[in-house]
């Protein structure tokens, strides 16, 4: 178990989200798509450019980018 | 593309609510890309144009529905994740259901993604308690191994829960019967209260009797005082429309609201914490209903979506394959273009000369016959010949592409991008739509939340040349640069022109959205999530019938309308001679010179011009002034049009000026119009009309100078 930021998970892995620094608009949007403390997060797919890249969030494929996927502390198996 | 009447008519010009309130309204709310649209095709036969991606419903439709005898007003309101008005679609959402006043509310869900979606329920269900879930897209969930208890969810929810696959319109019925009985009242809803932590609980019941006395029952106050707490200014202020005061300014809310904040504070719970725990007591609740309920009976349900993915998406083939699909589209366009096209112009101008026929042995005078059939009638056969083949085929094929879930693969592949041109990558979407009409495309930008970025999306959507502008382009490649290849080999090089002029639409996107974003539209790109859906299989028959009579007719008919009063316009400037000249000869003249410098001459500008109302009179005005002044009077081929246009001086730096100008040049009425409407500015319009005008004067006059330098072209 250690500490992380979402941008640092690997294709393949999963991480629980333990805070999200983001605030304003952000914030909102991560809370919109069901993320909040304690959700699990599996990193799916890195777009052909390194960024952004695609999470499954509560059922859904969601892409994020490095910026904003940054800002949510994961705790990672 | 969401090209329909709805969007690209005057309903994009004016998408303000008028209800009939002769009938009960039920309002259709869901996430987006969940199937709402297709609930309301199939219950109003209503054309709404729905596609694979999140985002589509960009204004509200309505339609007219009939159940028992009764007429019902549905109300189709744009996707949304949530209530808590983030973006102007939220906010549309919420306006609607909070003081639209609909009978009920039918909150569409994803039956793959169903905790996702609950969210939107749950919302739903604290302001009102008319409310009818539809679990959408079953067969999808069946076919993926996802069970879900319908039964059960309904008892954890306390409202309805109806079971659908509207795409085959499996349960609709059922839909509306349960929806017709929530409305008459004879079946009572009892929806589940979400359990706020007890600090928050607590506030709210310091809160909610002095709102409850002002409200008198017209609005949930169990709800509103929550949004007190957790300041929603948006809603506020949509409150104070709606009863015309203030309710900040009530002494009684005052008191008791500050008191509460100052419990609130006490207890450390304030600002983002508040909104947090706020938040995932919701999610939480979506959570706990969905694991008591949703079965899934493969965890690896997503698997074959993540193989397509590895491949549309992957760091090597997903850019390649991005650009082979559109060539491929461009390729089957052309080449089944060809023979309708050539078909369709010898029939229209077999009839012509029926039709001077006709008026000789009518001894009409010859004005009249100028007038009609010189004028009207061969601008028009002009536009059906030249128009309605491509777009009869690019439509579906793009419609294809769209239902299949493919676009937001585009936009994931792109968004680096974007990001570098500090845009957000959600304009790939829009882009897309303006392949369709540029007019829809600027509608769409509504998907894109920062107001900078939407911006930038609306004012570069017109270097994607919209379909109005697809077959000038066709034309003229297949005239000036595929004509002297044989067989298949000619096809191809058309393709790869085309392929090539639109590439360089793209790359202008990215150029001017970086050059606005360093000059005028200074910013650093904003938060971005972008959902990519799972794949569907696209309804092959119905995609047809649809894009080709939701679309294409509806285009081409915009284009004939246009196109009739631009042929008589043309034919009259060509006949009335002042000093001994044309009036078109007159103009045509004065334009030349700037035309000249821009490699074109003064007929092309001006055709530019008269094609203001309508990018896709532009092809045949010029033939019409061409033949007007003389050269050839007769043209019985479709492609001794060539020879027209080198008679009249063209060559192959005229060829690509044309389709630059073509791809760079102020948006149609229609799209300024809409600019107007969606940016409320006459500044940004301005500038939206300018910045591809300036461009492709800039493009156009360097070639030209360039090439004349050169010696390689006179």
């Amino acid at each position: 178990m250690y500490q992380s930021t979402l941008n640092n998970i690997s294709e393949g892995e999963t991480a629980k989200v333990s805070q999200l620094l983001s605030t304003g608009a952000m914030r909102r949007r991560m809370l919109d798509i069901g993320l909040i403390e304690g959700t699990d997060i599996e990193c799916l797919k890195r777009s052909p450019g390194g960024d952004p890249v695609a999470y499954l969030i509560r059922g859904a494929v969601i892409a994020l980018r490095s910026e904003d996927s940054s800002q949510i502390l994961v705790e990672c198996c | 593309m969401g090209l329909t009447a709805e969007s690209t008519g005057r309903g994009a010009i004016d998408s303000n609510l008028l209800i009939d309130r002769g009938s009960k309204v039920i309002a259709l709310a869901g996430n987006p890309n969940v199937g709402k649209s297709t609930v309301f095709n199939e219950l109003t036969g209503l054309n709404q144009h729905t596609g694979n991606w999140p985002g589509k419903t960009v204004t509200n439709a309505q339609g007219k529905y009939i159940h028992n005898g009764t007429e019902y007003v549905l109300v189709d309101l744009p996707g949304t994740y949530s209530l808590m008005a983030h973006s102007t679609e939220e906010e549309v959402a919420r306006d609607f259901i909070c003081f639209g006043n609909p009978d009920a509310v039918i909150v569409v869900c994803d039956a793959t993604c169903l905790e996702r979606n609950l969210n939107l329920v749950l919302q739903t269900i604290e302001i009102t308690d008319k409310v009818v879930v539809c679990v959408n897209l079953l067969d999808e969930a069946k076919k993926k191994h996802i069970a879900i208890d319908l039964k059960r969810l309904s008892r954890s929810l306390g409202v309805p829960v109806i079971g659908t696959s509207a795409r085959t319109g499996k349960g609709l019925n059922q839909l509306m019967a349960k929806t017709e009985s929530i409305m008459e009242g004879s079946e009572k809803n009892a929806p589940v209260s979400i359990r706020y932590p007890v600090q928050i609980e607590t506030a709210i019941q310091m809160v909610e009797p002095s709102v409850s006395k002002v409200l008198n029952g017209r609005l949930n106050s169990r709800w509103i005082a929550l949004k007190l707490l957790d300041p929603d200014e948006s809603l506020l202020h949509s409150v104070g429309l709606f009863f015309g005061f203030n309710l900040l300014e009530n002494p009684e809310i005052q008191t008791a609201l500050q008191q509460a904040e100052e419990y609130l504070k006490g207890e450390g719970i304030q600002g983002d914490r508040l909104k947090d725990r706020i938040v995932a007591g919701i999610v939480l609740k979506a959570e706990e209903v969905c694991l008591d309920s949703v079965y899934f009976e493969n965890e690896n349900y997503h698997h074959r979506d993540r193989k397509i993915d590895k491949i549309l998406t992957d760091k090597w083939t997903g850019i390649p394959i991005m650009i082979l699909l559109l060539a491929l589209v461009f390729w089957i366009t052309i080449t089944g273009a060809n023979y309708p096209s050539q078909l369709l112009s010898d029939g229209l101008f077999w009839f012509q000369d029926r039709l001077t026929d006709f008026f000789h042995w009518m001894n009409a005078p010859e004005w009249l016959h100028g007038v009609l059939v010189l004028g009207m009638y061969r601008v028009l056969a002009w536009v059906v010949a030249v128009m309605l083949p491509p777009m009869a085929i690019f439509f579906p094929l793009f419609t294809l592409l769209e239902d299949l879930g493919y676009l937001p693969r585009v936009a994931f592949n792109l968004d680096k991008y974007f990001k570098k041109a500090k845009a957000c990558g959600k304009q790939a979407l829009t882009m897309c739509m303006g392949f369709g009409c540029n007019a829809a495309g600027i509608v769409g930008c509504r998907i894109i939340d920062s107001p900078r970025e939407r911006l930038i999306a609306i004012i570069t959507n017109n270097f994607v040349p919209c379909n109005g502008r697809f077959p000038t382009l066709i034309a003229i490649i297949s005239m000036f640069f595929a004509g002297m290849f044989a067989g298949p080999a000619q096809s191809i090089v058309s393709t790869l022109l085309l392929t090539g002029v639109i590439l360089l639409g793209i790359f202008m996107t990215f150029l001017v959205s970086r050059l606005l974003s360093a000059t005028i539209l200074k910013g650093i790109p904003s938060s971005f999530t972008l959902e990519l859906p799972p794949y569907r299989r696209p309804q092959i028959g119905k995609v047809i019938v649809r894009s080709i009579f939701d679309r294409t007719l509806f285009v081409l008919g915009r284009a004939v309308a246009v196109a009739a009063p631009a042929g008589i316009v043309i034919w009259l400037m060509a006949n009335t001679f002042v000093g001994g000249a044309s009036l078109l000869a007159h103009c045509a003249a004065f334009l030349d010179p700037f035309g000249r410098l821009l490699g074109m001459d003064g007929v092309i500008l001006i055709a530019f011009l008269l094609g203001f109302p309508a990018n896709e009179i532009v092809v045949p005005i010029i033939i019409m002034a061409y033949m007007a002044t003389g050269s050839i009077l007769e043209i019985d081929h479709f492609m001794q049009l060539k020879e027209l246009l080198v008679a009249n001086g063209w060559t192959w730096l005229t060829a690509v000026c044309t389709m630059l100008f073509s791809l760079m040049h102020w948006p149609c009425s229609t799209t300024c119009l809409t600019i107007r409407k969606e940016t409320q500015s006459t500044r940004w319009t301005l500038i939206s009309f300018l910045v591809p005008t300036i461009t492709g004067i800039l493009v156009c006059g360097t070639i030209a100078f360039a090439a004349r330098l050169f010696g390689i072209a006179a």
